[in-house]
């Protein structure tokens, strides 16, 4: 298979070994069960699965922002202990700092990192502008719609340059115009880095359409489904969703998470 | 027709805002015209109990010669005295007030941020915060004596607690993504409490501030009553024993001009400084 013989595929960015998260509480939550996730370098991977199956929490023990019950979280090898600019999220809402004009948002990681505007103001602006919000320097948050608030979210975490990007549902609250700018802006934008990328959805089309590999996860308790690897050719454009081997590999996947849709409202009834 | 009713549309929009614009204001001062032409007439009508209840034309005239003296006939201790009636009363409320801002604010963020701090400090705070400014005022004549102390010491303290209140508040009220995407982007715990939790309390920052402006000139005046001698909490009451009512109530007037000056003060600054929301 010509995707899985990459060479940057050789050594993984993303280990998870049984990794099993319960939430506690009154009524302990087991979002994860014994998931076993390789992630090779420079690979661009999507996790799609039934909602409430533990796709976000992958992400957010990836990220640091929370610790697995039990099992191993590494990165580049080396076991995850604390959230890091190594690892940049973009977030469903973008989470950007509503006192912080778009340009103060943006570099926000540098500034905080203490690095001189030497460092950072070419580079960030660069970034600005392959987003397109060059004409928004100075708005505020507030002043922008929601595909432009990601786009923010976007150029702030390209300014830190991390080894890794995590995309929790990143298009989920847009309307489908913007969804599908936002996602010819991710492809390209991707080409040029080639970073490794974990990306949260639901929608099974731009899973397809952006990663190289999808994993499909089975309902709660979340594991790992399978691993369905994307071998479209790239440069790629939204024009794919028609393609014949786009439409197999959706019927592909749609039929996994009907099936664990299913299963569910099954073991609910 | 649609055009035509967008005309219409249009026109009546315009109307409404003729109407806003100067149809409002002159709404506004309606009420309040109304009711002190009313005072005044009762007085004229001789409805009010002479020496008692002046009318409105009496209190501006007392105002007028306690501000710009001198005297018309007779002794008049409160001639020419406003303006340093007045600066005494707000010197208290600015130091009074500012130091409750500098207390407050740190404090409240901290025990809003840190475990650590709310277990240390908020029990002492909390129980001593039931007890109203009143009631400390024999403890602060007894600290502090008939001094300024005394007035600023209850001053601040009045204005603390809502300003500390809010501003734990806020600082708790910080969305958890916003905390996460600045620990991905590597912020320190101190550019955390700088640049994020502290910008993100400041509207309820403001909110405390205001309710705490309003307990000061409160507490100002509760102080001058008893604990010092001078201000417009202590001219208030010398009025009032002397008899001259009209004093009192330019007095109680001027209070109230103070109050809505510093509300206007606060108002304009959180503008200034909270631009990402609309400050109502």
């Amino acid at each position: 298979m010509a995707g899985e013989n990459r060479t940057e595929m050789t050594s993984d960015a993303i280990n998870l070994t049984s990794v099993t998260k319960i939430f506690g509480g009154a009524k302990p939550v087991r979002a994860l069960d014994n998931v076993d996730l390789s992630i090779g370098k420079g690979q661009f991977a999507a996790i799609v699965g039934p909602s409430g199956c533990g796709k976000s929490t992958i992400l957010n023990l990836v990220a640091g922002f929370e610790k697995p019950t039990s099992g191993d979280v590494r990165v580049d090898g080396k076991p995850v202990r604390a959230p890091g600019p190594d690892r940049a999220v973009v977030f469903q809402e973008a989470a950007l700092f509503p006192w912080l004009s778009v340009w103060e948002n943006t570099i926000f990681s540098a500034k905080a990192r203490g690095q001189p505007k030497s460092a950072y103001e070419h580079k960030a602006r660069q970034f600005l502008a392959r987003v397109g919000l060059t004409d928004f320097h100075d708005h505020l948050p507030t002043q922008l719609s929601g595909g432009m608030k990601q786009r923010v979210g976007i150029a702030r975490t390209l300014v830190m340059e991390p080894h890794l990007f995590l995309m929790d549902e990143p298009f989920g609250a847009l309307d489908a115009q913007t969804r599908i700018d936002m996602q010819e802006l991710l492809l390209s934008v991707w080409d040029e880095l080639r970073r490794t990328v974990v990306f949260i959805t639901h929608d099974v089309d731009e899973a397809i359409l952006l990663a190289d590999v999808v994993f499909v996860m089975s309902a709660r308790p979340g594991r790992i489904r399978s691993r369905v690897p994307i071998e479209l050719p790239r440069p790629r454009s939204v024009d794919l969703i028609t393609d014949p081997t786009f439409i197999a590999l959706k019927r592909d996947i749609f039929n996994q998470i009907r099936h664990e849709a299913h299963a569910v409202r099954t073991a609910a009834n | 027709m649609t055009a035509a009713n967008g005309a219409v549309e249009i026109e009546r929009g315009a109307a409404a805002r003729f109407g806003t614009r100067f149809g409002g204001s002159a709404l506004v001062v309606l009420v309040p015209l109304a009711l002190l032409c009313l005072w005044e007439a009762a007085g004229a009508a001789g409805l009010l109990p002479t020496g008692l209840i002046p009318t409105p034309t009496m209190v501006i005239r007392a105002w007028y010669v306690w501000t710009f003296g001198p005297d018309t006939g007779g002794f008049n201790a409160y001639s020419g005295t406003w303006t340093q009636v007045v600066a005494n009363s707000a010197q208290r409320v600015v130091l009074g007030y500012a130091l409750a801002v500098l207390l407050a604010v740190p404090i409240g963020i901290l025990v809003g941020w840190s475990n650590l701090v709310a277990k240390l400090v908020d029990p002492t705070l909390q129980s001593l915060r039931p007890i109203p400014i009143t009631a400390w005022l024999p403890f602060s004549i007894a600290l502090f004596g008939i001094k300024d102390y005394g007035a600023i010491f209850l001053i601040c303290l009045g204005a603390f607690y809502p300003i500390l209140i809010n501003a734990t508040h806020g600082a708790r009220s910080l969305d958890q993504n916003l905390h996460r995407a600045a620990l991905m982007m590597g912020a320190s715990s101190r550019t955390i409490l700088f640049r994020v939790v502290l910008p993100n309390a400041l509207p309820a920052i403001f909110a405390g501030m205001r309710i705490g402006a309003g307990i000061a000139w409160s507490a100002v005046i509760v102080a001058e009553l008893v604990a010092v001698k001078s201000g417009l909490g202590y001219v208030l009451w010398d009025a009032y024993y002397i008899g001259r009512m009209d004093v009192v109530v330019a007095d109680m007037a001027s209070i109230g001009m103070f109050g809505f000056l510093t509300d206007c003060l606060l108002i304009a600054l959180q503008r200034r400084l909270v631009r990402w929301q609309n400050v109502a």
